[in-house]
Formats: structure tokens, sequence, C-alpha cells
């Protein structure tokens, strides 16, 4: 599968992860393109079904990342987002969308390097796991 | 030890003997009403009625195998808000345990209602019941408790306990006020009242009831009924688990599934007022199914199927009893209480939750703190 190249979904927080890309882009490091990002005010406002509906449409991988707990603009969002994080984790390998490609991280407005290395590790990683097996199925 | 009691049962007549204890329920100053599963008059269905006439009590069925609804969503309706007297609801442990759940959501409280608590031998599915129950429906209730206490999961030829029953690991009512019991006892001459609560408690101190220890087989009896269900839950989830474990067998198991979303409207801890998968976010242009199929050259219509039930799963595994009706809705017979039972036993054991277990645990997904669950982040600094 030397030519598999994964698509993955990130759901990044306006004040933190998603700072962070602009900051890596504004710096020019340089990232693989197989990353989607979809800005949304805190990862608090992550629905499980966004990510469901992201796996199920065809994603190798979901990334939400937002601010260090204590960071949070909203206070507490991201420790919700943790929680559901957790949800997921014990509901989606069960049913063959392995853990690897449910990911979350921390990610601060100053970390552009961090960013970038991020996304870098989670593409080779993706690659060698191969693509999600809902992809080129009619799973809805 | 909770405050135990034997109550006499006359002539071999259980049924009347429970219409009799009810009575004295209903007789006592702090209680207005008692809502517990009655034949209806007519036809041989059971279903829960409020009564407030002791005379009426004399069709009261609370061990018929009958179990149309699961009846938290009741007793739900009776306490969103402060009924203002106090009713005594008869209630299965599955029951009890739902409504623990919804108390917990704010859709209902327990300061109203005693909870009459039985110990269940376990249910028949709608069908089953209505096979069962045959042209002699008068003696069904007698059939069944004998033969479910003789440890059959088997009736009739084509009648068997769901697989909800036969994997569930709560036969006796905790969480009841008062528990009526009839494991390990001849239900010929006695059943067994335990107070679980100190409500329960003053309620048999009110009714004059002697107070005596349960005989010795009980607890025997219990442990071997919770044992045994707890063997065949094993074997059920590794079978259904490879049945589903890739989206695809998903997609296979969940194939007869039509939309109705019967299973979300029968389930008791599907507390959304309006469910999303009926709004308008699922209301999609024609255009859009099209755009669907032509991307994979093909997709099952009805859509969104797994979707729906994973994140059915999502929204109320934390807070799954296991009560089985599901199943019992899906008009394609999709077994779906195994599938969402083990899907519970995975997300409760995630947050060391026990759905029902108790009014102090919170709804895991209804509170957070700063520092836990490290292991699912992947970068922490």
């Amino acid at each position: 599968m030397d030519d598999f190249e994964p698509t993955i979904i990130a759901f990044v927080c306006n004040w933190c992860t998603y700072t962070a890309a602009d900051l890596a882009g504004t710096s020019r490091l340089t990232y693989p393109t197989n990353v989607r990002l979809i800005r949304v005010m805190c990862t608090g406002m992550v629905d499980p079904k966004y990510i469901i509906k992201a796996f199920l449409e065809g994603a190798d991988a979901v990334l939400v990342s937002g601010c260090h707990p204590g960071d949070c603009h909203y206070i507490n969002g991201n420790y919700k987002a943790r929680r559901r994080m957790k949800l997921l984790k014990a509901i989606l390998p069960r049913y063959g969308f392995s853990e690897q490609r449910l990911k979350l991280t921390w990610i601060g407005a100053s970390d552009g390097i961090q960013f970038a290395r991020t996304i870098r590790e989670m593409v080779e990683e993706i690659k060698e796991l191969g693509p999600n097996e809902a992809r080129n199925a009619a799973v809805v | 030890m909770a405050k135990t009691a034997l109550y006499d049962i006359a002539d071999k007549n259980l049924q009347g003997a429970l219409a009799s204890f009810l009575q004295s329920l209903l007789a006592d100053d702090n209680i207005s009403a008692v809502m517990v599963p009655m034949r209806q008059s007519g036809n041989d269905t059971v279903m829960q009625t409020l009564v407030t006439d002791p005379e009426q009590l004399s069709a009261a069925d609370p061990f018929s195998p009958a179990f149309p609804m699961n009846a938290a969503r009741l007793v739900s309706r009776l306490t969103k808000r402060s009924p203002g007297e106090t009713v005594a609801t008869v209630l299965r442990p599955c029951e009890i345990r739902a409504h623990i759940e919804l108390v917990k959501l704010k859709q209902g409280q327990v300061d109203d209602i005693i909870i009459i608590g039985i110990d269940c031998p376990g249910t028949l599915q709608n069908n089953d019941f209505r096979k069962l129950a045959g042209k002699d429906p008068e003696s069904t209730t007698d059939r069944f408790l004998t033969a479910a206490l003789d440890g059959k999961t088997q009736f009739d030829e084509a009648v068997e306990l769901p697989p909800a029953c036969k994997i569930c690991t709560h036969p006796v009512p905790e969480g009841a006020d008062i528990g009526i019991g009839i494991f390990g006892m001849d239900i010929k001459k006695q059943f067994l009242l335990s107070a679980g609560t100190e409500k329960g408690e003053g309620l048999l101190d009110r009714l004059g009831l002697n107070v005596q220890e349960p005989p010795d087989g009980r607890e025997e009896a219990v442990g071997s009924i919770v044992s045994a269900r707890e063997a065949s839950q094993g074997e059920v989830f590794a079978a259904v688990h490879e049945k589903t474990d890739t989206p695809e067998k998903l997609a296979e198991y969940l194939s007869g599934c039509i939309n109705c979303y019967n299973c979300r409207v029968a389930c008791p801890v599907c507390y959304c007022r309006e469910c999303v998968f009926v709004t308008d976010v699922f209301d999609h242009d024609p255009f859009q199914y099209l755009r669907w199929a032509k991307r994979r050259g093909k997709i099952r219509m009805p859509t969104d199927t797994v979707f729906y039930h994973l994140t059915r799963m999502a929204h109320m595994t934390t807070a799954c009893v296991g009560c089985g009706q599901c199943s019992n809705a899906c008009p394609n017979d999709i077994p779906l209480a195994e599938l969402f039972s083990m899907t519970a036993s995975h997300t409760q054991n995630a947050f060391d939750y026990e759905a029902g277990r108790s009014l102090e645990e919170d709804p895991p997904l209804a509170v957070f703190r700063e520092d836990e669950f490290a292991e699912v982040v992947e970068i922490k600094h």
C-alpha cells in the first residue's frame, strides 16, 4: 500500500490548535496535506456523532485537538472533550475502528512546531496501519 | 442487615396474597394510589395500571411475564413534577434501575413514590407472551412462575426467555424501598418482604408485619441464578463480538433496520426530548443520496442506519440497564439488546459506572474532573 494516502479529519479549536496551525503556516513549516482541518470554537462542542460520521464517510483517522488543561477559553470544554473521547474509545474499537485512528491532543497557540510534527507522525502511523475498512464499504 | 418480613399466602394463592398486600398498601394513610401491572378486562393483555380503588386490585398481576414496556417511562410521567401525593409503584429490577437513571437526568424523582420491587425470573417478548397465554390466559403467570423458578428458560415449544433476561445479572430489586422476594421461597406458602431503605422500613413497621429472617435457601438461590446469568452473559457477548467486530460485519448485523426508531422510542433511558435523527439534520436533499451513491457505486437505502445505532450507543449506553425493550420493539427481530448490553458493559466499565446502581453517582458524561483519563490524550505537554 505504498500509494495509500490517508485522509485525516482534524477538529481543532479556534483558540489553541487552529492558531497553532496558522502559526505553522506563517512560519513556513511544512506538513503533509492529508489533513482536513475543521475549525470549531472549542473541542467541547465536538459531538461524538461528528466523529462517527467522519469514520463512516471513510476518514482514515480523526484528530481532536484543543487547549491544554487549564487553558480552555471556555474554562472546561477540553475536559468534556476528553470524557467523550474516553467514551468513543470504549465503543468504536469494538466495531473495528482501530483505537489508533482516534486521537486527542493538546496543542497550544504558540506550538506551531508541535502541530506540524503531530500531523507528520499521525500520517506516518496511519499509512502504516492502512485504510479504514469502512472507506470502500457501503456502510452508512 | 435489611429488615425483612414473611407474608403468608392463603390457599396456595400467590395472586390473592399479592392483591391483599397491595390493598394493605392502599389502606396506608400515606399512600394514595398503587401502580401495578394488571390484567386488562376483556382480553389477556397485562399493563401497568394506576389504582385508587382497592377492589380493583384483585386483577393485579405483578409477576406476569408480560413486559410490554419499561415502566420507568411511566414513573417518570408521574414524578417529573411532584404529584403532591405518594404513589406505590410495583416495578421490575430493570425498571427501578432505569428510573434511577432518569432521576439523575432530571426526568423524575423518588420523593413521592414508594418503589415496590419484585424478584424477576424474567419476562417474555410480546409475541411469546401471547403464545404462552394461548387459550388459557388465566393461568399464564402460574405456569410461567412454576417453570421459571425451576430454572427453566423454555416454556412451550416456541416460547423462551429473551436473551436480555437470560443475561441479566440483576434479578433482585436493588434500590427498591420494599422488595417482594420469591427466589428461594415456597411460593405456595410465603413470599418475602425486604426493606431496602428507611422509607421501606417505616412502611413495613406501619403495616404491622412480623419482622422475620428470610429462609436459609434464599441467598443461595439468588446466588445460583446470578452465576448462571453471568455465565450466559459471557457467552452471548463473545458471540455478538464475533459477529460485529468490523464495520462491515456491524452493518450486516443491522442490515434489517428500517430506521423506524422503535428501539429508541421503547428505550427507557433514551432521554432526549427530540432525537436528532428525526430533525431536519437528517432530512437530506434528494441530490445528496445520488451523490453518496455515485461515490461508492451504491448506497443502502434507508441511509444513516449504522450512524444512528453508533450515535445511540454514544448517547445512552452509559445509562443502559439491559431491559431488552429495544429487541422487543424491533419489527425485524434485530438482536439489539445483546449488542447494546455488550457495548454498555464496555462504556460503563470505562467510567467505573453502573447504570441504576446509585442516585449518588453522577452520569459519566454529565461531569468531569481536571485530572483524569490521561491515557486518552496523545501529547500531554
